[in-house]
């Protein structure tokens, strides 16, 4: 089990959180203007990296936050430390 | 006109509970209807003085509770506390933190049927909770006034550990989640009682 650490509560059990996605994704700026093709890519397509990668997770069972994440997708290890993370209240 | 007759969440557990608890070493009991408001409101601004000026106490940081008078005032999130006092004084400390507000953007909403609230008490209470839930409750890293929502028996609850010489906690726990909460405490507590075997 992995151990997240969440801005607000602290390092929490992996079952008490919610995954995001990929952080990041823009919103495309005129939604009625992109091809099928892009909207599709906007919708579905998602990086999968091996190695880091900055992901949204939701601490549900806690203070119901959202915030960013850096992990190492092979070794699972965060590799944020509480200043270079996204919080949104 | 008709009457309007209600029983608390674990009505049908008090007696489960009673037999439950061991003398002097892990009580559990529920204390029902007690009022919850919930308030949200940004941290740092004007409104939030003035709510901290009302109860007498300044809003508590993440992780942490504060006395206020006869009102307890738990950290919920950066910008969402939960006002717990006694029964049937949520009209008057909705209508109190309304003012505080004073139109300012928040909210202010009883709750008080949302959760209610299981106490453990005894020395045996840090031992009996770790057996459904993964915080550290020693002392050291959960003292007196702490709280924290948390999955306790897979079910979301918020604990809190109450000033005192012995440890008691209070685990607030959603109504409808409650009494699976009071039969998983019955199973986790077998051990305790009288006549249990240690295997």
């Amino acid at each position: 089990m992995m151990l997240i650490p969440c801005p607000w509560c602290g390092p929490r059990d992996e079952i008490e959180f919610h995954y995001g996605g990929q952080a990041g994704v823009a919103y495309p700026q005129d939604p009625q203007a992109v091809s099928d093709q892009d909207w599709a890519e906007f919708l579905f397509f998602r990086d999968n990296p091996r190695g880091e990668f900055a992901e949204r997770w939701l601490h549900a069972a806690g203070c119901r936050r959202w915030f960013g994440l850096r992990r190492d997708t092979v070794t699972n290890r965060v590799l944020d430390s509480d200043d270079t993370r996204t919080v949104t209240q | 006109m008709a009457e309007i007759t209600g029983e608390s969440p674990l009505a049908s557990r008090t007696e489960l509970l009673a037999e439950t608890s061991v003398p002097g070493s892990l009580d559990i009991g529920e204390i029902p209807f007690l009022t919850q408001v919930t308030l949200r409101v940004a941290p740092e601004g004007a409104a939030a003085a003035r709510v901290a000026d009302t109860l007498g106490a300044p809003l508590p940081g993440p992780g942490t509770s504060a006395v206020a008078g006869d009102l307890l005032v738990l950290w919920m999130g950066p910008d969402e506390w939960l006002v717990v006092g006694e029964q049937g004084r949520a009209p008057d400390v909705e209508e109190a933190l309304h003012k505080a507000l004073d139109g300012e953007h928040g909210a202010v909403v009883d709750v008080s049927g949302q959760r209610t609230v299981v106490e453990i008490a005894g020395p045996r209470s840090e031992e009996f909770l770790n057996k459904g839930c993964s915080l550290d409750l020693h002392p050291s890293s959960f003292g007196p006034g702490r709280c924290a929502q948390t999955l306790l028996a897979r079910t979301e609850a918020t604990l809190l550990r109450r000033h005192g010489a012995t440890p008691v906690f209070w685990v607030l726990v959603r109504s409808s989640f409650a009494r699976h909460l009071a039969d998983w405490s019955a199973d986790a507590a077998a051990e305790y009682g009288e006549g249990a075997v240690l295997a």
